[in-house]
């Protein structure tokens, strides 16, 4: 599974949708990704990439595209 | 009662966390023991792990130090990735009457007692709310809840302890974790040594069972809301004080 793959399938299954719906994402801009749907993405995120994120990421990350810029201070490049 | 369960207890080197992390190996748990002084925990962990045949594993860092704290939970996640039980421990009393604290004292008190409860605390939900379950008990005092003269900063500090405990009860409480306090009273430990032994023994008057409390009694306390026995029970503060009167 390439990086790309796990990262939407952070989101596709933390959310429920389909993975064509994931690339326009924001946070809010669905129902599923309140507060709350927000912690499960985290968590499904670290454990894709084993990473433990800063509460400042985990708080900036706010968007799909967002998420990528965040995760290359983990070393994890999406491509 | 612990046997299976992974624990970090903050403040373990002495008084209530080094009771705590006894009982706590005492039954079984794998216990990450934190501590600020490097090595000083060492040779407890060792002669504990022998003992009761478990895992004492000494975290040394500074709770105020957000990335040690990263830095710990991160050793957790590699070594055991689960965390069963956080203990709130460590903590500082600095009293100073009012028209005498300065803005040191109120920073270093509320940063030790209440911030780093929250960014602990953050990181161990981390791990609890994945599992669906999990015990955090964060220790209060007695002082949160009734007041003290002369301890305005440290009371308002554990009881912001307890609110923030019930809060998180609430948060929290839909992924199985359970978050409950621990409000001591007078305890035999190094933190009331300064007072003085007349004062000691002034503050004895107050205490219907007529005497100071131990470290263990505590340690016992904790293992009560560690342990499946208070499975049904979150958000409470638990006053263990022999019945003190202020």
């Amino acid at each position: 599974m390439t990086n790309l793959e796990k990262y939407v399938k952070a989101f596709t299954d933390s959310f429920e949708i389909s993975e064509d719906q994931v690339s326009a994402l924001e946070y809010q801009s669905i129902v599923q990704w309140d507060s709350v749907g927000h912690m499960s993405l985290i968590a499904a995120i670290e454990d894709a990439f084993g990473i433990m994120m800063d509460t400042d990421d985990i708080i900036d990350f706010s968007s799909f595209e967002k998420g990528k810029e965040i995760l290359k201070k983990y070393n994890v490049v999406i491509e | 009662m612990l046997s299976g369960k992974v624990a970090l207890v903050t403040g373990c080197n002495r008084g209530i966390g080094k009771s705590i992390l006894e009982k706590f190996a005492e039954n079984g748990a794998v216990v990450y023991a934190n501590a600020r002084s490097v090595g000083c925990l060492d040779d407890i962990a060792q002669e504990l792990s022998q003992k009761y045949s478990t895992k004492i594993i000494p975290v040394y860092f500074d709770v105020t130090n957000n990335s040690a704290i990263k830095g710990c939970f991160e050793k957790i996640r590699n070594e055991e990735n689960r965390l069963d039980i956080l203990v709130n421990n460590a903590g500082i009393m600095k009293d100073a009457l009012i028209g005498m604290i300065d803005q040191k004292l109120m920073h270093d008190v509320f940063n030790t007692n209440v911030y780093s409860v929250i960014n602990i605390t953050q990181y161990a939900v981390k791990f609890m709310r994945r599992q669906k379950s999990g015990s955090i008990i964060n220790i209060a005092s007695i002082v949160g809840m009734e007041g003290s003269p002369g301890q305005v900063i440290y009371s308002a500090s554990k009881g912001a302890v307890i609110a923030l405990t019930k809060s998180l009860s609430k948060e929290l409480g839909v992924y199985g974790i359970r978050v409950n306090a621990i409000a001591p009273g007078m305890i035999d430990t190094d933190l009331i040594k300064p007072i003085g032994s007349a004062r000691i023994d002034e503050n004895i008057k107050k205490v219907v069972m007529g005497r100071l409390g131990k470290p263990s009694e505590i340690a016992d306390a904790a293992l009560f809301l560690a342990s499946d026995m208070s499975s049904f029970i979150s958000g409470q503060i638990l006053v263990v004080d022999g019945n003190t009167i202020i």
